[in-house]
C-alpha cells in the first residue's frame, strides 16, 4: 500500500485514534505504558472516543465484552506490550469461546527490537492466535486504517470473536497519511449467511412430522438478532422449547413453551426433553459437554437439525442429520414459510401427549431450593428476590460457580442481552468488569453484577474505576466464604474434605489470635468504601428486600452488598460431569422418576 | 488412521504458516511432511500437507483451516487422481569398487548422480513416495552418509486448477 498524498498528514498514532473514531468505537477501555503511550497522546484530544481508566488489563477485556454483549456493537480494550498484553490473555480467551465481538489493541516494542527479548517485549500475536478470530501485528503506519476496519469487521460478522491488533512504537511514531473508508482486503473470509433452501426444506419436513421435537436454542440466536424471530418459529409449531446458559434471555422464562435451561444444571424438564425428544432443532448451538453430558447417551433417539453460522461446529460433537451452515436469523426467517407450507399441505405432528409429558415433568420437578438447615440466608433466595425487585429490563452479570447458576436458574430473563455471563471459558472475575462495560454501553439501564466472594477478589479493583468515572453499577456479592462451587464438588465426590476452598471472608472463630477470633477478611462493607462506593451488608432473609431496595435507590455511586449467605447450599438439578444426561438428580439423592405416570 | 494430502492455499502473508500448523499440533494430529512454496500468483503461496489422521477428525482440522482468515482453499489430493513427488538428496558411500553399482542403482531409479568425489556419490531422485523408498533400499548396503528430503508437493490430475477456482470465488465475493 502506497500512502496517497490526498490524505491527512499524520502520525500512526493518530491515524489509529482517527480510525477507531471513524470506525465508530465510541469507548475504549484501557491502559497506557511503553508501547503504547504514543496513542495515548492523540486519544487524550479526542472528542469521539471515550478512554475509560481501568485498574488491571483483564477489566478492560471484561468490560469490552460487557459493553459489547450489552449493545451488540465491538467492545474495544487497550494495552501496552509484554504484562499488559498478557494481561488482556484471559479475557480474549474467554470472548473466544463466548464468539463476543471485541477489538484489543495492544502497543508492541519498536519493530528493530521484534525477537530480541526487549524490555516489556511478549509475542503477544503468537501467544494470542489459538484464541482469537484472527490477529494482525502491524507493520507499516500507511496499513493502520485498514487494520483497525478489517479488525472490526471480523470481530462482528459470521460467527462473532476476538481480533487483536498488535502495533510496534515505532509504527505508532511514524509519519503517515490518514484516508477514510479504507478497502478491506479479506479475500479469504466469506462467512456463509443465507441457509441452503434444500436443506430449508428438509427441515421443515422433520419438523412438522416430529411427534416429540425441541427447539435447543443457544446464544448464536442472541448474536444474530434472531429473538423476534425465534418466539414466530416457536408460536408457529407450538414446540418446546429450552434455552442454554448462552442464550437466557433469547426467549421470554415466563413463555409456557418455555422449559427452562438444559445442561449440567439445568430444569429437569429441560434435560429430560432433549433425552426424550425424536427431533432436536438446535440453533446457534454447539453442544458443548456442560449441555450434553456425557456425548454418547445424549438424545438417543433423536434425529438433528443443526443450524449454525460456523460449519466447523456442524457434526464436531453430534452428527446432524440436517446440517445448515446460516445466520440463525435467515435460518429461522426461512423455516416459518416453509414449515407453515408443510402445515399447509397437511403435515402437522399432534404434540398433545409430548406436552402432557414435559408439562408432567414440569410440574413434578420445579426448580427450587430448601432453606438451610442451620438457619443461615439461602443464595437462591436472595437471587430470586433480586430478580423479581430489579425487573426484567435490568442486565445482569455473573462470575463463574454456585451464583452463576443459580442467577441463571432463578432469575426471569424476559429480554435478550439482558444476562451477561461467562459460559465457556468459565472466568472467574468476570462480573464486576463486564457490568462496568454494560453500563457504559446501556447507561439508562440498571445493571447489577451478581458475584461470588471468590469471584470478587478477583476484578473487584474496577470499582475505583467505576467511582471514579462515573458508572454506577450494583455489585450483589452472594458471600458463602467458600469457593462454592468446588465445596460443593467436595461435598459431593470428595468426601467432604474441603481442601482450599474456605476464603475467609466470613469472621471464623481463631484459637491462635488474641481475641479469639477472626473477622471477615476481607470486609466488603469496609472494602466498598474504600473503593468509593456504598457498601451494604444482609444476613437476614427478612433485610433481604430493603437491602436491594435501598440499594437500588442509590443512583450516583456503585454499590455493593454483602449478602452473608450459608456456605452448604448445593446448585441442583445437577448432571455429574461426565455421566448421562438421564442421570440427573432432580436434589441430592432424589432420581426422577421419568415413566411414571405418563 | 489414514494418510491424507491436503493442499491448502493461502494469502502470501507473514505468519500464515503458524496459524495453519498450529491447528493441527492444537489438537495432536502430527504432520507427516510439509511443503510450501509460491504459485504462479505472487500473493498467493501453496501448502502440501501430508497428515495421517482418521476421516471426522480430517473434516474437523479442515473446517477449522477454513475459519482462518488466511485460507484461500483447501483441497484433499487423493492418490488416485493426482501426482505427488518428493524431492530426495542422499550421500552414499561409494569408492572405486562399489561405484558402478551404486552408479547403476541410479540408472535404474532414472535418478541422478550430482556430486562425486573418492569416497562418496550425492544423488538426486524424485518421484512419489513408493519411488524413494524403493531406491533408498537399494541404497542402503552402501552406507548412506547424509540425505536430506523434501515435503510432499502434489497436483491434481487434469485441466482444473485450484488456484484459478480459488481467485475466480474471491473475485465473486469482492
Amino acid at each position: 500500500m502506497t500512502a496517497t498524498p490526498t490524505g491527512e498528514q499524520v502520525s500512526g498514532a493518530q491515524s489509529l485514534v482517527r480510525s477507531l473514531e471513524e470506525v465508530g468505537a465510541e469507548v475504549v477501555f484501557g491502559i497506557p505504558g511503553g508501547a503504547i503511550l504514543p496513542a495515548y497522546d492523540p486519544l487524550y484530544d479526542s472528542t469521539r472516543v471515550r478512554h475509560i481508566l481501568v485498574r488491571h488489563e483483564q477489566g478492560a477485556g471484561h468490560a469490552a465484552e460487557g459493553y459489547a454483549q450489552a449493545t451488540g456493537r465491538v467492545g474495544v480494550c487497550m494495552a501496552t506490550s509484554g504484562p499488559g498484553a498478557t494481561n488482556l490473555v484471559t479475557p480474549i480467551a474467554d470472548a473466544f469461546l463466548d464468539s463476543v465481538p471485541i477489538v484489543a489493541i495492544t502497543g508492541q516494542v519498536p519493530y528493530p527490537a521484534i525477537g530480541t527479548d526487549a524490555f516489556q517485549e511478549a509475542d503477544i500475536s503468537g501467544i494470542t492466535l489459538p484464541i482469537t478470530k484472527h490477529n494482525f501485528l502491524v507493520q507499516h503506519p500507511e496499513q493502520i486504517p485498514q487494520t483497525i476496519a478489517e479488525a472490526f469487521h471480523l470481530a462482528l460478522t459470521g460467527r462473532p470473536g476476538p481480533v487483536l491488533v498488535d502495533i510496534p512504537k515505532d509504527v505508532l511514531q511514524a509519519a503517515t497519511s490518514f484516508d477514510w473508508p479504507p478497502t478491506l482486503d479479506l479475500p479469504g473470509y466469506r462467512p456463509v449467511l443465507k441457509p441452503h433452501g434444500k436443506q430449508i426444506r428438509e427441515a421443515a419436513r422433520l419438523i412438522a412430522g416430529a411427534q416429540r421435537p425441541v427447539l435447543y436454542v443457544g446464544g448464536g440466536v442472541l448474536k444474530a438478532h434472531a429473538t423476534a424471530e425465534l418466539k414466530r418459529l416457536a408460536e408457529l409449531t407450538g414446540i418446546p422449547l429450552v434455552t442454554t446458559l448462552m442464550a437466557r434471555g433469547a426467549f421470554p422464562d415466563s413463555h409456557r413453551q418455555h422449559l427452562g435451561m438444559p445442561g449440567m444444571h439445568g430444569s429437569v424438564a429441560a434435560v429430560t426433553a432433549l433425552q426424550k425428544a425424536d427431533l432436536l432443532i438446535a440453533l446457534g448451538t454447539r453442544f458443548d459437554d456442560r449441555v450434553t453430558g456425557r456425548l454418547e447417551s445424549f438424545a438417543p433417539h433423536a434425529m438433528i437439525i443443526h443450524a449454525d453460522i460456523d460449519p466447523a461446529e456442524i457434526g464436531k460433537n453430534r452428527i446432524a442429520d440436517v446440517p445448515i451452515v446460516g445466520d440463525a436469523r435467515e435460518v429461522i426467517s426461512e423455516l416459518i414459510p416453509a414449515i407453515q407450507a408443510e402445515y399447509a399441505a397437511g403435515h402437522r405432528a399432534d404434540l398433545t401427549g409430548w406436552w402432557r409429558q414435559a408439562d408432567g415433568w414440569r410440574e413434578t420437578y420445579p426448580l427450587g431450593y430448601d432453606e438451610p438447615a442451620d438457619g443461615s440466608l439461602a443464595p437462591q433466595y436472595v437471587i430470586e428476590r433480586l430478580g423479581k425487585i430489579a425487573g426484567p429490563e435490568t442486565i445482569f452479570t455473573s462470575g463463574v460457580g454456585q451464583h452463576q447458576m443459580w442467577a441463571a436458574q432463578f432469575i426471569s430473563y424476559e429480554n435478550p442481552y439482558t444476562w451477561l455471563n461467562s459460559g465457556g471459558a468459565g472466568t472467574m472475575g468476570y462480573s464486576v468488569p463486564a457490568a462496568m462495560g454494560a453500563k457504559v454501553g446501556a447507561p439508562d439501564k440498571l445493571v447489577w453484577a451478581i458475584d461470588g466472594d471468590g469471584c470478587f477478589q478477583m476484578t473487584n479493583q474496577e470499582l475505583a474505576t467505576c467511582a471514579i468515572e462515573g458508572i454506577p453499577i450494583k455489585v450483589a456479592v452472594i458471600n458463602n466464604g467458600n469457593l462454592g462451587m468446588v465445596r460443593q464438588w467436595q461435598t459431593l465426590f470428595y468426601e467432604e474434605r474441603y481442601s482450599n476452598t474456605d476464603l475467609g471472608t466470613h469472621a471464623s472463630v481463631d484459637q491462635a489470635s488474641l481475641t479469639g477470633s477472626r473477622p471477615r477478611i476481607p470486609d466488603f462493607v469496609k472494602l466498598a468504601d474504600a473503593l468509593g462506593c456504598i457498601g451494604l451488608r444482609c444476613e437476614n432473609k427478612s433485610d433481604v428486600d430493603a437491602t436491594i431496595e435501598k440499594a437500588m435507590s442509590i443512583n450516583d455511586q456503585p454499590v455493593v452488598v454483602d449478602f452473608t449467605v450459608g456456605k452448604d447450599a448445593m446448585v441442583w438439578p445437577m448432571v455429574a460431569a461426565g455421566t448421562s444426561n438421564d442421570e440427573i438428580l432432580a436434589a441430592r439423592g432424589i432420581r426422577p422418576a421419568f415413566d411414571s405416570g405418563v | 488412521m489414514s494418510v491424507h494430502t491436503l493442499s491448502v492455499l493461502v494469502e502470501n502473508k507473514p505468519g500464515v504458516l503458524a496459524r495453519v500448523t498450529g491447528l493441527f499440533s492444537r489438537r495432536g494430529f502430527n504432520i507427516d511432511s510439509l511443503a510450501v512454496g509460491p504459485t504462479e500468483h505472487p500473493e498467493i503461496s501453496r501448502i502440501t500437507i501430508v497428515v495421517s489422521v482418521e476421516g471426522n477428525a480430517l473434516e474437523q482440522v479442515t473446517k477449522q483451516l477454513n475459519k482462518l482468515i488466511n485460507v484461500l482453499k483447501i483441497v484433499e489430493l487423493e492418490r488416485e487422481t493426482a501426482v505427488q513427488r518428493e524431492l530426495l538428496l542422499v550421500k552414499v558411500r561409494a569408492d572405486e569398487t562399489t561405484r558402478r553399482g551404486v552408479v547403476e542403482t541410479v540408472e535404474l531409479f532414472k535418478a541422478k548422480v550430482i556430486d562425486v568425489g573418492p569416497e562418496s556419490i550425492t544423488i538426486e531422485v524424485v518421484g512419489p513416495p513408493a519411488k524413494l523408498e524403493a531406491m533408498l533400499k537399494m541404497l542402503e548396503p552402501y552406507g548412506i552418509r547424509e540425505m536430506v528430503q523434501s515435503g510432499m508437493v502434489a497436483l491434481g490430475r487434469g485441466p482444473r486448477s485450484m488456484t484459478q477456482a480459488a481467485l475466480r470465488s474471491v473475485e465473486r465475493s469482492a
